[in-house]
């Protein structure tokens, strides 16, 4: 589609042969009645309002709250700044940071070690437009539709110490949710479960978009199956892969319905999402304490959002 | 795309029997954790606790009776459309207005806009939640809008929080879309001397359909699936949506696997009759986001 022309207002009335782009758009904005300025305004002003009310604002707040030792209860006037010391107090003497830290992490490893290859894997079989691949690929995207939530529910039918079906199969005695040495692990097999067919679709859509004379001059060449793949549709996709990547990590940093679900992120499901909502809404209301922890989970993001929207926007600009 | 010829696809030579053995291992591997919820849903407590759940028999529906009554589902469904379908329509309406203007015209703030709104589509909920949670119940509502008289806990405070934000999602998808149409269709409408507004809504929005259709579908299920801001801004157990109800009511249900099943089972039908009847706008939707056009 990036064939088609892009619209571009400047050249929708062809400026004078001799004023400059900014003297074109001047003219073009005179063009516009009154009526139709207040309609673009109101058209941008009234959706960034709310996005950035409800979005940016409370971001701003809680990296200026995590400076602070508010309690939530008290009048905002005082509020004491106290520097770093909600983030030394959360590194030092708040024993699930460093759990939440690991977990953090390993779920990023399963889900970009484990998950996206073999869904990457599955995306390059089903390119081959095989016969009966409609059912392949909805059975596999079948999970991305069902909620983390909910899918912590349909697992807990698998997992559950009396009643699941692996311990009724393998005759254990095993409380695959309970169990803090094993919890976690249980989790993320269902997490990665959704995460492969996600991937899976994005990669489909990525390869049915390569250029097919590029491997038809790669199979001319008598290039393997295998080495086509990696020295020329792999470095093709790398829009894709950088997507993938971005989608990766964010997703494992915003983990949260599926322990919320199994025991509310404690006794060994600790993530810093489960932390922060934990810090707000349980018994502590610790705010400034919590907003050290959320400020940790918003740069954090922040770094690979950048990434990912100088990948997209490159890409449009093309 | 490659497309083979029908006797080369029906050729079925060793390896691709291998290949199908695989996906096809693979494909019921993925659909039997869905598969043992419909299974387990359909039997009733007593026989799979004397027989064990690795069984054959007790069939029954009682546990879909049982569990609509117990978990009040038609409420909490009613709930989930009270606040997904206004929080689609708005979504699509704002985004695409936004999309519009950052399609139509090209400023130097077009970029900028993009990226505020985009990004706002992927920061973790959780880094918004501290302040939001002070706001929401600072937020006074009349009581006609909110018996809590609050933000919090109310539709409107979950309307909006999804609104905001999901426009990023879509004003990014819909943005990549309006710039792919010809622009001779606004030289013409502008000779015509239709408005802004003209432009957009009826000249844009039209051929926006399959586009506005794949976000809709999407925006369906993932607001409908959404747990997190129902959890933490809601406390009234009449007023939850479905998929966070779940968690309320798991404590009812927690000795009894059957009924957490037909309870699973009720609050993904939804948005599995969605995805089967709107299969190819679904997929599409994902694949806009991600990879242009």
């Amino acid at each position: 589609m990036s064939d088609l022309p892009l619209i571009q207002a400047d050249r929708a009335v062809p400026p004078p042969a001799a004023t400059t782009s900014t003297g074109g758009r001047r003219r073009r904005l005179r063009l516009l009645s009154r009526t139709d300025r207040v309609v673009i305004t109101l058209m941008v002003l009234v959706p960034l309002l709310i996005v950035t009310g409800f979005v940016w604002m409370p971001a701003a707040a809680t990296v200026l709250l995590s400076g602070t030792n508010w309690d939530g209860i008290g009048p905002l006037n005082e509020i004491e700044f106290v520097g770093a010391r909600n983030y030394s107090d959360v590194v030092n003497i708040y024993p699930p940071f460093v759990p939440a830290i690991q977990h953090n992490l390993l779920w990023l490893a399963a889900l970009f070690v484990v998950a996206t290859p073999f869904g990457m894997f599955l995306a390059v079989l089903l390119d081959k437009e095989l016969r009966g691949s409609r059912f392949y690929q909805t059975a596999l995207y079948l999970p991305v539709v069902l909620s983390l939530a909910l899918i912590g529910f349909v697992w807990q039918l698998l997992y559950s110490r009396d009643q699941g079906l692996i311990n009724a199969v393998f005759n254990s005695s095993i409380d695959w949710y309970g169990d803090s040495n094993v919890n976690i692990w249980a989790v993320m097999v269902a997490s990665g479960w959704r995460h492969v067919g996600y991937i899976m679709l994005l990669y489909l859509a990525g390869l049915k978009g390569v250029d097919p004379s590029l491997r038809e001059a790669a199979s001319v060449d008598g290039a393997s199956e295998s080495r086509t793949f990696f020295r020329v549709v792999f470095p093709v996709l790398r829009p894709i892969n950088i997507i993938v990547l971005v989608v990766t990590v964010i997703e494992s940093l915003r983990a949260f319905d599926l322990v919320w679900v199994v025991n509310k992120g404690r006794n060994g499901l600790e993530l810093i999402s489960a932390l922060v909502t934990q810090n707000v809404v349980g018994e502590a209301s610790r705010i400034g304490f919590g907003s050290a922890l959320a400020t940790i989970m918003l740069v954090v993001s922040l770094v690979f959002i950048t990434i990912y929207l100088a990948t997209v926007m490159r890409e449009n600009r093309e | 795309m490659s497309v083979d010829t029908p006797a080369r696809r029906r050729r079925l030579t060793p390896p691709r029997i291998l290949l199908h053995g695989f996906l096809i291992v693979v494909s019921l591997a993925w659909l039997f954790p869905i598969a043992w919820a419909v299974l387990t849903s359909l039997r009733s407590y007593d026989y799979t606790a004397t027989n064990g759940y690795v069984s054959f028999g007790g069939w029954t529906f009682d546990n879909y009776v049982t569990a609509w009554r117990t978990a009040e589902f038609g409420q909490h469904f009613l709930n989930s459309v009270y606040i997904t379908v206004p929080a689609v329509l708005l979504t699509l309406f704002l985004a695409s207005c936004v999309a519009f203007v950052i399609a139509r015209f090209s400023w130097k703030l077009n970029l900028v806009l993009l990226g505020v709104f985009t990004a706002a589509n992927l920061l973790p909920q959780q880094a918004l939640l501290i302040p939001l949670f002070r706001l929401f119940t600072e937020v006074p509502l009349p009581e006609f809008m909110s018996d809590s008289e609050l933000l919090y806990d109310s539709y409107w405070g979950l309307i909006l929080i999804n609104v905001a934000f999901q426009c990023g999602f879509c004003v990014f998808v819909l943005s990549n879309y309006m710039k792919a149409l010809p622009r001779d269709l606004y030289e013409a409408a502008m000779v015509d001397g239709a408005s802004i507004w003209r432009q957009y809504w009826q000249v844009t929005m039209p051929l926006c359909r399959p586009a506005l259709a794949a976000l809709a579908t999407l925006e369906v299920t993932w607001i409908y699936n959404e747990f997190f801001w129902a959890t933490v801004l809601m406390r009234t157990g009449d007023k939850f949506p479905v998929t966070s109800s779940l968690n309320n009511l798991r404590g009812e249900f927690f000795t009894d696997n059957n009924l957490v099943s037909a309870g699973s089972v009720l609050v993904a039908i939804p948005t599995l009759v969605i995805f089967f009847m709107l299969q190819r706008h679904f997929v599409r939707g994902l694949t806009l986001g991600a990879s242009k056009g």
